[in-house]
């Protein structure tokens, strides 16, 4: 019920309190000494604020011809990542999707077999397709992806002039294909495991996970 | 020979001629001043402005008008159709007549004829000025009324108000001039300017002037007729297309018009200023043009600073200053001016002058003692945390209370009896 907080009885704490003994009125303040206009030049200054900027150098970006870099860790398109050897990372878990608050996120897994790898591990992402037109660039779906398979570009150039073109495929989400790496499906590197891969022991695709197609 | 005279021997094709360069220039200084407003504007707040239609964005308004040109002429079923249209066409038209009387140029040779670059010079030039403006007001109130929609109405009778009175005011800040210059014609207020502009001479005018021109256009901060927060676009809300692009043009023109009486009746109009005199032979005259221009986009550039910097200022605010300050003023100065021009006149002795000025000098500074003290007493009077007095300003009834209370019974009652 009730506790006795310094020595006071029950009884006392039953009375309301009042804002001074919460001490909200003791909180220090500083009276800001705001001179008001004085005079006629007092007027006549905020004429110099306008005069004065026009000499200024404009703050505009010219956007179409002078793309200014957004910052580091700005949220635009998404990227799914590959493993150094060309092995997609994500694995299908929909994790991504159950996170979007937005419902913009579509994910169909599917397993992986020896003939057609995908990713290391038992599953791969067969199907996968987020949805501009309702993605809300939150980045929960970043932060739900259990293998890093998903994160975010600085790419912010999304308009497009149908909603089908807004609903981005598998295809066009992958990262591209960087040097050492091999275009899946191709087998696992040689005696590594999917926890290898997770740990980053796998740095280049070997030259035995090459199909002769 | 005065100007009068030059012009009079005009021929026919000359006038024509004239017509046409007064009509151009009006209408490239507004095509030029639009953009110039945008980019200036643009400039105080620290971006860049139009720069997309062609070098420095120069043919935005032209690209604007074409755009405009283009677009779905709409007339509201609510409209009364005839008025709708003529509104705008009275508007557009009226604001360029004014330019008819204003003097561009001194003396020049035009087609190997004697003449000077102004269209008409009547003896009632300013009046003429005035009566023009007057009849632009009917533009903006029928363009309201005619729409059938409320915000234009109340935007246009706004703007009708409002230069109404502030043509008053501006009307008697000239006075002042016609009775220094002796004349009410454009070309002879200039020439009576050549030694020293009247904007010195007779400075109170000028400011009174100056500040009536701004809310005579409709403009910053005298724009309430286009309070967007509380009118919507004001008198022309209702009108797209071609219509629209007119009214536009006729403020755009109007601000020019005023500009250019200012400079006519105030600074001295194409004369070159003082000290720089020799000029004004340059080009076989032609130079005083440029002069006039250079003055006019002064003028031009002060509207704009004003709409840069100051916030718009609220109606009855706005009323007040130009019924109780402006009027009376005005009304003032021209008495002392009459006094002084008087006693100039009758040859009064030195000595009676100044000391009719400093008695003067010495009323206002009495009476401006008298303000401050009133003022510091009333500001010390105000008693703490008494917030029941009555606001200086007019407010809406309060709901009386017993009537609420009995309407509410009334409905519980009913809906009682229901079950």
């Amino acid at each position: 019920m009730f506790q006795k907080t310094q020595g006071a009885t029950v009884t006392e704490n039953l009375e309301p309190l009042k804002p001074k003994d919460l001490g909200i009125n003791d909180v220090d303040f500083y009276e800001v000494d705001q001179s008001p206009t004085v005079g006629f030049l007092g007027h006549m200054r905020g004429f110099w604020v306008t005069f004065s900027t026009m000499f200024k150098k404009p703050l505009t970006v010219e956007y179409p011809e002078v793309k200014a870099p957004t910052e580091e860790r700005f949220h635009g398109r998404h990227q799914l990542n590959r493993h150094p050897d060309g092995l997609e990372k994500c694995i299908g878990c929909e994790l991504c999707a159950w996170a979007c608050p937005a419902d913009a996120i579509y994910v169909e897994g599917e397993n992986n077999t020896e003939e057609n790898r995908m990713s290391p591990g038992e599953r791969y992402g067969k199907v996968y397709q987020i949805n501009y037109l309702r993605c809300v660039f939150c980045g929960l779906c970043i932060e739900a992806c259990p293998t890093r398979a998903l994160t975010m570009t600085n790419e912010y150039e999304l308009a497009d002039d149908s909603r089908a073109k807004l609903i981005f495929e598998k295809a066009d989400l992958l990262a591209p294909l960087r040097a050492g790496m091999l275009m899946p499906p191709h087998p696992m590197y040689p005696d590594m495991t999917d926890t290898n891969y997770y740990n980053g022991d796998v740095k280049q695709a070997h030259p035995s996970q090459e199909l002769d197609k | 020979m005065t100007t009068a005279q030059l012009i009079g021997s005009d021929p026919g094709w000359l006038i024509l001629v004239k017509a046409l360069i007064v009509f151009a220039v009006c209408v490239l200084l507004t095509l030029m001043s639009v953009w110039g407003e945008r980019r200036i504007v643009a400039r105080m707040q620290q971006r860049p402005g139009p720069n997309r239609v062609g070098p420095f964005g120069l043919i935005q308004a032209l690209a604007d008008g074409v755009k405009l040109a283009l677009k779905e002429d709409i007339i509201p079923t609510a409209a009364d159709k005839i008025v709708f249209i003529i509104a705008p066409i009275i508007s557009a038209t009226t604001c360029f007549m004014s330019f008819a009387v204003i003097p561009i140029t001194g003396e020049v040779t035009m087609f190997g004829r004697q003449t000077a670059m102004q269209l008409t010079d009547i003896p009632v030039g300013v009046l003429y000025i005035l009566a023009v403006a007057s009849v632009g007001v009917y533009g903006i109130v029928l363009a309201g009324w005619s729409s059938g929609s409320t915000y234009p109405l109340l935007g246009g009778l706004r703007s009708s108000a409002q230069v109404i009175s502030y043509e008053i005011a501006m009307g008697l800040s000239l006075v002042a001039v016609f009775i220094y210059a002796g004349s009410m014609s454009t070309s002879d207020i200039v020439a009576a300017q050549t030694s020293w502009w009247y904007a010195v001479v007779l400075f109170p005018s000028f400011a009174i002037f100056a500040i009536s021109m701004v809310g005579e256009t409709n403009r910053a901060p005298f724009d309430l007729a286009e309070a967007e927060g509380e009118l919507v676009g004001g008198f022309h809300t209702e009108y797209s297309s071609l219509k629209f692009a007119l009214f536009f043009l006729a403020e755009y023109v109007n601000i020019v018009t005023v500009s250019a009486l200012a400079t006519t009746l105030f600074l001295g109009g194409y004369h070159a200023p003082p000290g720089l005199g020799f000029t004004e032979n340059w080009l076989g005259g032609w130079f005083t043009a440029i002069w006039f221009l250079l003055k006019v986009v002064t003028f031009f550039f002060v509207f704009v600073w004003l709409r840069g910097t100051l916030p718009r200022l609220r109606y009855d605010q706005f009323m007040q200053f130009g019924w109780k300050v402006l009027i009376p003023v005005s009304i003032l100065w021209i008495l002392v001016v009459a006094t002084l021009r008087v006693l100039t006149l009758e040859s009064a002795p030195t000595a009676v002058v100044v000391a009719f000025a400093s008695t003067v000098i010495f009323i206002i500074l009495a009476i401006n003692v008298g303000f401050e003290n009133v003022k510091k007493k009333k500001d010390a009077e105000v008693p703490e945390g008494d917030n029941k007095s009555e606001p200086s300003f007019a407010v809406p009834s309060l709901p009386t209370l017993p009537i609420e209370i009995s309407t509410i019974n009334v409905s519980k009652n009913s809906g009682g009896n229901r079950d």
